[in-house]
C-alpha cells in the first residue's frame, strides 16, 4: 500500500511540471508588454523598463520558466503588484476560505448525491426515483450563480434566516456557528450541480452492476435483498463512482469561482477574477499552480482509495 | 513445394518497463516453432487457453509482427506485416462471427471491400464474383443489402467465411470458426469449409479446443501447450496413440458418450506461469513420467514412430 | 433516421425538450426581424421599470434599455457561442481521440498524457488563465471554453476507439487491404458517431453554461454587448432591489440548458442499443409471477417442476422462452438437462429459485415444488430462506458470477451466514472446510485470495463450494464447465460426480453436451424451443433417441476417435420463440414431418421415466 502511495507521487512530478509549463506558456501567449499592460500606457519608458527588470521580463522565456520554478520550490511565488504583498500569503489565506467552502460542498454532493442515486436505482420507477429525477434536472440545469441568487433572495431577503453574504458577520462574529450560517448558503447552491452529476451517475452505476452476474449469485446463495443492494451492489458501483467524485471535485472548485462572487466569500477564485482584470498576472500564475497542484494531490488521495476498494488494482 | 511454411516463428510480447530495475524478459506467447503445410491438406491446431494459437493464427495472416523467424506462402518470404500483402494469399476466419463484421456496413459493402482494395476489381465484375461466392457458401443474394445484426450466428460465420474467400487466397486460417456456434449449425459450416476446400483447391490451418472437431476435420494435427509444439501427427492415430503424455492427457479428458467419468489427473495442477516460465519441460509439473531431465532441459521436437514427432525426453511407446 | 426520431420522440420529457428548444430557437432566428427595441439603447429616465409595463414587456434594466430585446439578443449570443465551442471541441478532441485510440503505442501515450496532464486541471483554472493571456472578450470566452472541453472528448472517444480498434471487424479490414486512414474513415468513425453525438448534446449544455458563466463574471462579452451570463452579472448589483433583471435571463438559462439535457438524454437512449427496449432495468429480487389457469397438484418428488411457462416481454413481444416444462428429481438422482442456445434450459433453471432477470422475465404459469411446495407463489422471504440453503446453484463462468471485491472466504462466509446465525470465525472455519472438500490446494490461504487470482478451474471449485455450503437437497448447475479448457473440465466433472455420490445430492445439469451429460447424468431430458422433446434414462436416450431432433442431434455432434469425415447436420435454424410456428417446432426441419406435425399440437406421450413429443417417433417409447 504505501509502496503504491509514494508510486503515485512520483508518478505526479511530471504531471504537476506539465502544470507549470502549460501555465507559463499560457502567460507567455500574453499580446504586447505586459508592463505597460501593468502600469498603463501612460508610464514612462524608465518605469516600464523597471518593471521589466524587476519581473524579469528582460531574460529569454526558458531562463524564465526556470527561475520561475527554481523560486516556487522555494516557496517564493513572487510579490503581487495590486495587492502589493507576497503572492504565496494572499493565496494561502484566500486558499483557506475557498477549501472551507469547496470541501464542505464536496463532501455534501458526494454523500447526497450517491445516497439519491442508490435510493433511485432501488426504486427504479417508483415514486422516489420520479422525484429524484425530477430534482436533479432541475440540479444540473439550473446555473450556479443563478441558483445562490435566487437563494439569497428568498432565505436572507425575504425569510431573513440568513446572513446575504460574506464568511464572518462584521460585529461580533467570527465564531463556528457564525461560520456555518454564513457556509449553508453557499456550500448548498455550490454542490448542486454536482449532487445531480453524481446522483445520476450513481444510478446508472447501480442499475448496470445490478445486472451483473454477481449480484445473481448472490441472490442465489440467499443474501437478503438489502445487504445485496446496499453491499454487493453498492460496493461494485463504487468502483465507477469514485472517479467521477475526483472529478466532480474540479466542478466544484471550479464553481466556487462563480460562488465566491455572487456570495462575497473571500476565497481564491474571487482574487483570481479580480487579478485577471487588474491583469496582476504573477497572482493568477501562483493562484492558478497553487490550486492545481492541490486537486492533483487530491486526485492521488482519490486514486488510492480507489486502490483500497478494488484489489484488482495492482499496488 | 509446401503451400505454407514455418521455420522459427517466434512472438515475445515485451512488457513495460518498470519504473526502477530491468525491464523484464517479456511473455513468450509462441516459442520458435517450424511446420509445413502442404497444398490441399487441412493442419489441424488444437491446445487449451493461453497455448498460444490465436497467437500463431494472427501472425500467419499477418495481424501481427514475428519477433523472430519466417513465414513462406508458395515459396514466397512473407516478412512484412502488411495485411494487405498478405491478403491475396492466406485469409482468416474469425472466432466470433458477429464482431467480424462492421455492424454499419451492408453485406455487400463486407463483400466487395477484398475486391476493391485487393484487386482493384470494376463495378461489374465484384458483382459477378460476390454472386458466384454467395452461391458457393448457400447464401440467398438477398442477404447482400442487409446489415449483420439481421443474421444469426450461423449465417454470420459464413458470410465471414465468404469474405474470406472473396479475397481468393491459397490458404485460409481457421481461428475456431464454430466454437461460438450451437452444433447443429457447426456441423452445417464443417461441412461447407469442407466443400469449400475441394472446390477451390484450399489449404486450410484450422485452429480450436475442440479435439472432436479438430479430428474430424484434419489431415495432421498439432498440439500445442504453453506456446511450443509437443506433438504432430496424423490426425487418424495422435489421439489414439498419443506420444507426448500431454496429448494424452488432453485425449482422456475429452468428454465422450459411452466412456465412463475418471479424471485424468487428480492433482491440483494448473497451467505454469508465463511471467515466471519454468526450466525444461513447460508440461513437467503435470506430467506423471517426469524426471530431472525434465525439468532442466528443453526437448526438442523429434521424430517417434513412423510419422508423428513428440517433443517429449520420454515419449510414450506401444 | 426516422425510426431515431420515432424512438426520440416516444421519450415524453425528450419530446418536451425539443419543443421548448424549437421555441427557443425559432424565437432567436427571428428576433432581428421582429419589431424590438435597440437592445443597447439606453434612456436612464426609464430604468428599472417592471414587467408588463407599457412598451417594456419585461421591464427594463439598470439602463433603462429594453429586458425583452435583450434578453433576445443575449440569447442569440449564448446559444451560437456555446454551440461553437461544442462542435470545436468536439472536432478536435474526437480527432485527437479516435487516432490516439486507432495507433496506440507511442503516439496514444504522448496524447494521453497531454490530455491528463489539461485534464489534472479543474477546468475553470484553465478557462481562467487562457482569459487572462487573451483577454476578457466574448471569442476568448469561447476558445478558453473550447479548449476546456477538449480533453473530455479526446479521453471519452478514445476510450471508445481502443475497444473499437480491438474488434475483429477492423482486423478483417486490414486483411481486405484497406489502408489506416481508410479504416478510420470507413469503419471506425460511422461507430464512433453516434458516440460524438452523444457527447455532444450532453455537454453542449454544459458549454452554454461555461461560457455563461465567463461572462457572468465580466471576462466573457463585453458592454454594450450581452449574452444571459453578462445580463445576470450586470443584475447582480440590483438583485435585492430590483430581482426581475436578474430573473428573467436567470430563467432562461435555466431553460435552455434544461431543454438541451432532456433532449440529449433522449438522444443518447435512442442512440444507445443497450437502453433500447428498457434493457437498463434493475431486475427484481425475484421473478415477476403473473400466473394464469390453476396450480398443479403437488407431488412427493423431492424438487419437481411443473408445466413451468416463462415469458420474457420485451416491448410488445412475447418470447415464451419456456413453454410448458416439467421435471423432477429424486434424492441422489442426476437429472441432465439437454439443449441448444435458446432452448429454454437456462431459463428453466433460473425459474425454479425466481433468478429469470424481471423485466422483461415473467413466470406466467405452472409451479415449482420443493418438497411439495410451491415455490413459484411463495414470499419472498420464504423463497430467500432457501436459495442456497436448500436449492444452490453453480453458474457457468465463474470469473463474472463470483463477486470481484471481495474475497473468496467472505463469499462463501456470507452464504453461511446468511441462513445460520453463527459466528464469523465459525463461518469463516467453515469456510475453509469448504474449500478442503472441493480439493483446492492451500485452502488456508486460498480463503483471502481474490477471484481474478485464482485460475478458472480454481474459481470454479470455489463456486461449487459455495454451493455445498449450506448442505443443500438440490444443486442447479447452469453449463458449469462450458468456460472451461477440456483438462479442467474433467477434473471438475469427475469433482461433482464424487460429491453427489458421497452427499446423496440431487442434481439438475444443464449442458450442450451430450459427452458430459452421457458421463455424469442418470437422466436426461432434451429442450428445444422451451419445451421438453424428450426424456428417458441417459444410456436409452443416446442409445436409441425416440425424438427425430435428438437422433439428428446427437448424429451432428463429432465424438472423438471418429476419424475425419462428412457430418451429419440438421438443415435450418431453431425457430424463434416469440413466433413459434404451430404444431411441432421442429417440423420445420425434420425430414419426417407430415402434415398432422405442421398443425396441431404435440403432446409429451410416455410416462416419467421415458416419454417423447412427436408423432413419429424413432423408437416406441
Amino acid at each position: 500500500m504505501g509502496g503504491y502511495i509514494v508510486k503515485r507521487l512520483i508518478s505526479a512530478v511530471p504531471v504537476l511540471l506539465g502544470i507549470t509549463i502549460i501555465v507559463f506558456l499560457i502567460m507567455s501567449l500574453i499580446p504586447g508588454d505586459p508592463a505597460t499592460a501593468i502600469l498603463g500606457s501612460y508610464a514612462t519608458p524608465e518605469n516600464v523598463e523597471k518593471l521589466n527588470r524587476d519581473l524579469g521580463l528582460d531574460k529569454p522565456v526558458i531562463t524564465r520558466y526556470f527561475i520561475w520554478i527554481t523560486n516556487m520550490l522555494t516557496g517564493d511565488f513572487g510579490r503581487s503588484y495590486s495587492l502589493n504583498r507576497p503572492v504565496i500569503d494572499e493565496v494561502l489565506e484566500r486558499f483557506n476560505a475557498t477549501l472551507i467552502l469547496a470541501g464542505t460542498a464536496f463532501v455534501l454532493c458526494s454523500v447526497l448525491g450517491i445516497l439519491a442515486g442508490v435510493i433511485s436505482a432501488a426504486r427504479q420507477y417508483g415514486v422516489a426515483d420520479k422525484i429524484i429525477t425530477f430534482v436533479v434536472l432541475i440540479g444540473i440545469s439550473v446555473p450556479s450563480f443563478f441558483l445562490g441568487m435566487m437563494m439569497i433572495l428568498l432565505f436572507a431577503v425575504n425569510l431573513r434566516w440568513l446572513p446575504v453574504s460574506g464568511m464572518y458577520a462584521i460585529y461580533g462574529g467570527g465564531d463556528l456557528p457564525d461560520l456555518l450560517r454564513h457556509l449553508i448558503m453557499p456550500a448548498l447552491a455550490l454542490a448542486a450541480v454536482a449532487t445531480g452529476v453524481i446522483a445520476r451517475l450513481s444510478r446508472s452505476a447501480m442499475l448496470e452492476v445490478l445486472r451483473q452476474d454477481f449480484i445473481r449469485t448472490a441472490r442465489a446463495k440467499g443474501v437478503p435483498e438489502r445487504r445485496v443492494i446496499m453491499g454487493h451492489a453498492l460496493r461494485a458501483a463504487m468502483v465507477s463512482i469514485i472517479p467521477v467524485l475526483g472529478i466532480q471535485a474540479g466542478f466544484v472548485l471550479s464553481g466556487a469561482v462563480y460562488i465566491e462572487i455572487v456570495f462575497q466569500w473571500p476565497g481564491v477564485g474571487r482574487m483570481l477574477v479580480d487579478a485577471i482584470l487588474k491583469r496582476d498576472l504573477l497572482l493568477v500564475q501562483g493562484g492558478v499552480v497553487f490550486v492545481a497542484a492541490c486537486y492533483v494531490l487530491f486526485n492521488i488521495a482519490v486514486d488510492v482509495a480507489q486502490s483500497l476498494l478494488d484489489p484488482r488494482i495492482k499496488t | 513445394m509446401p503451400a505454407l511454411k514455418v521455420d522459427n516463428l517466434a512472438k515475445t510480447f515485451t512488457l513495460k518497463k518498470p519504473l526502477f530495475g530491468a525491464a523484464p524478459a517479456g511473455v513468450r506467447a509462441v516459442r520458435p516453432m517450424s511446420f509445413q503445410v502442404e497444398t490441399g491438406e487441412t493442419l489441424g491446431v488444437v491446445g487449451e487457453s493461453g497455448c498460444g494459437k490465436s497467437t500463431l493464427a494472427r501472425m500467419l495472416v499477418g495481424l501481427l509482427d514475428a519477433s523472430e523467424g519466417t513465414i513462406e506462402i508458395e515459396g514466397k518470404a512473407l516478412d512484412n506485416a502488411d495485411p494487405a500483402k498478405f491478403g491475396k494469399l492466406i485469409q482468416y476466419v474469425f472466432q466470433d462471427p458477429n464482431s467480424s463484421l462492421n455492424p454499419r456496413k451492408t453485406i455487400r459493402q463486407v463483400m466487395e471491400a477484398p475486391l476493391k482494395r485487393l484487386y482493384r476489381m470494376p463495378r461489374s465484375e465484384r458483382e459477378a464474383r460476390v454472386s458466384q461466392i454467395f452461391a458457393s457458401v448457400n447464401l440467398r443474394e438477398e442477404f447482400l443489402e442487409r446489415y449483420p445484426h439481421e443474421f444469426s450466428g450461423g449465417q454470420a460465420q459464413r458470410i465471414g467465411i465468404a469474405r474470406a474467400l472473396a479475397a481468393n487466397p491459397r490458404i485460409i486460417v481457421l481461428d475456431e470458426p464454430v466454437s461460438a456456434l450451437d452444433v447443429s449449425v457447426q456441423a452445417q459450416v464443417l461441412n461447407l469449409l469442407a466443400d469449400l476446400k475441394t472446390e477451390f483447391g484450399l489449404t486450410y490451418l484450422f485452429i480450436t479446443h475442440d479435439l472432436a472437431v479438430v479430428e474430424a476435420v484434419s489431415d495432421r494435427i498439432m498440439v500445442l501447450y504453453f506456446g511450443s509444439v509437443v506433438e504432430i501427427g496424423d490426425a487418424k492415430r495422435i489421439f489414439a496413440n498419443p506420444r507426448h503424455p500431454y496429448t494424452k492427457l488432453l485425449a482422456e479428458s475429452a468428454p465422450v458418450v459411452g466412456r465412463p467419468l475418471t479424471a485424468p489427473e487428480q492433482k491440483g495442477t494448473e497451467l505454469p506461469d508465463p511471467l515466471k516460465p519454468p526450466p525444461g519441460c513447460a508440461f513437467a509439473g503435470r506430467c506423471p513420467n517426469a524426471t530431472d531431465l525434465c525439468r532442466t532441459q528443453e526437448p526438442e521436437l523429434e521424430p517417434v514412430g513412423e510419422d508423428q514427432l513428440a517433443a517429449c525426453h520420454h515419449p510414450i511407446q506401444d | 433516421m426516422t425510426a431515431f426520431l420515432k424512438l426520440l420522440f416516444r421519450n415524453r420529457l425528450a419530446a418536451l425538450g425539443a419543443v421548448v428548444l424549437s421555441v427557443i430557437l425559432i424565437l432567436v432566428l427571428l428576433t432581428p426581424v421582429l419589431p424590438l427595441q435597440n437592445p443597447d439603447i439606453t434612456a436612464t429616465a426609464d430604468r428599472f421599470q417592471k414587467p408588463f409595463t407599457e412598451g417594456h414587456l419585461l421591464g427594463t434594466d439598470h439602463l433603462g434599455r429594453d429586458l425583452l430585446s435583450r434578453l433576445l439578443h443575449g440569447t442569440r449570443l449564448s446559444l451560437a457561442v456555446g454551440i461553437a465551442a461544442a462542435l470545436i471541441a468536439a472536432t478536435i478532441g474526437s480527432a485527437i481521440g479516435i487516432v490516439a485510440g486507432y495507433f496506440g503505442g507511442r503516439a496514444d501515450n504522448i496524447i494521453m498524457r497531454g490530455v491528463d496532464m489539461l485534464m489534472a486541471f479543474p477546468y475553470i483554472l484553465l478557462a481562467l488563465a487562457i482569459v487572462a493571456a487573451l483577454g476578457p472578450g466574448l471569442m476568448n470566452a469561447l476558445i478558453a471554453v473550447a479548449a476546456v472541453n477538449v480533453p473530455f472528448f479526446a479521453r471519452n472517444i478514445r476510450g471508445i476507439t481502443v475497444g473499437l480498434a480491438g474488434r475483429e471487424f477492423i482486423d478483417a479490414a486490414r486483411l481486405a487491404g484497406m489502408g489506416h486512414i481508410r479504416i478510420i474513415l470507413t469503419e471506425l468513425l460511422p461507430n464512433v458517431l453516434p458516440v460524438i453525438i452523444i457527447a455532444m448534446s450532453t455537454t453542449v449544455g454544459w458549454m452554454i453554461l461555461e461560457t455563461a458563466g465567463l461572462s457572468f463574471l465580466g471576462l466573457g462579452s463585453q458592454p454594450p454587448q450581452a449574452d444571459l451570463g453578462s445580463m445576470l452579472g450586470e443584475a447582480r448589483s440590483a438583485l435585492i432591489s430590483h430581482p426581475h433583471t436578474s430573473v428573467v435571463p436567470g430563467i432562461m438559462i435555466f431553460l435552455i440548458v434544461m431543454s438541451i439535457n432532456l433532449l440529449g438524454d433522449g438522444v443518447r437512449d435512442a442512440l444507445d442499443p443497450r437502453l433500447r427496449s428498457g434493457a437498463l432495468s434493475r431486475p427484481r429480487a425475484m421473478t415477476l409471477v403473473e400466473r394464469k389457469g390453476e396450480v398443479p397438484a403437488p407431488t412427493d418428488d423431492l424438487l419437481a417442476i411443473q408445466d413451468l411457462q416463462t415469458q420474457f416481454h420485451v416491448g410488445g413481444r412475447v418470447y415464451r422462452a419456456v413453454g410448458g416444462v416439467s421435471l423432477s428429481v429424486k434424492q441422489g438422482e442426476c437429472l441432465g438437462v439437454i439443449g441448444e442456445s435458446g432452448s429454454g434450459k437456462s431459463v428453466t433453471a433460473l425459474s425454479v429459485m425466481g433468478l429469470v432477470a424481471s423485466p422483461p422475465g415473467v413466470i406466467t404459469g405452472g409451479a415449482v415444488r420443493f418438497q411439495g411446495e410451491d415455490l413459484i407463489g411463495a414470499s419472498y422471504e420464504s423463497l430467500r430462506q432457501k436459495r442456497g440453503d436448500r436449492v444452490a446453484y453453480i453458474f457457468q463462468d465463474p470469473l463474472s458470477t463470483l463477486h470481484p471485491l471481495y474475497r473468496v472466504g467472505r463469499q462463501l462466509s456470507e452464504a453461511i451466514q446468511s441462513h445460520h446465525d453463527i459466528p464469523k470465525a465459525d463461518a469463516q472455519a467453515r469456510a475453509v472446510q469448504l474449500l478442503r472438500d472441493v480439493r483446492i490446494p492451500n485452502a488456508e490461504a486460498r480463503v483471502d485470495n481474490y477471484p481474478h487470482e485464482l485460475s478458472g478451474g480454481m474459481r470454479q471449485r470455489v463456486g461449487i463450494a459455495m454451493a455445498l455450503a449450506n448442505e443443500p437437497d438440490v444443486i442447479i448447475a447452469d453449463e458449469p464447465t462450458t468456460a472451461l479448457d477440456v483438462t479442467v473440465q474433467a477434473q471438475i466433472l469427475s469433482l461433482l460426480d464424487d460429491l453427489r455420490r458421497e452427499r446423496g445430492l440431487a442434481i439438475i445439469f444443464i449442458t450442450h453436451d451430450f459427452g458430459v451429460v452421457a458421463q455424469l447424468c442418470d437422466r436426461i431430458a432434451v429442450m428445444y424451443a422451451g419445451r421438453i422433446v424428450e426424456e428417458g434414462p441417459t444410456s436409452s436416450v443416446l442409445e436409441a433417441p425416440a425424438h427425430p431432433y435428438t437422433k439428428r442431434l446427437i448424429a451432428c455432434v463429432p465424438e472423438l476417435g471418429g476419424g475425419q469425415r462428412e457430418l451429419a447436420a440438421i438443415p435450418g435454424l431453431p425457430p424463434l420463440v416469440d413466433d413459434l410456428p404451430p404444431g411441432c417446432a421442429f417440423a420445420p426441419r425434420c425430414e419426417k414431418a407430415q402434415d398432422t406435425c405442421r398443425t396441431s399440437e404435440v403432446m409429451l406421450k410416455g410416462d416419467t421415466s421415458r416419454a417423447v413429443r412427436c408423432h413419429y417417433p424413432e423408437e416406441a417409447v
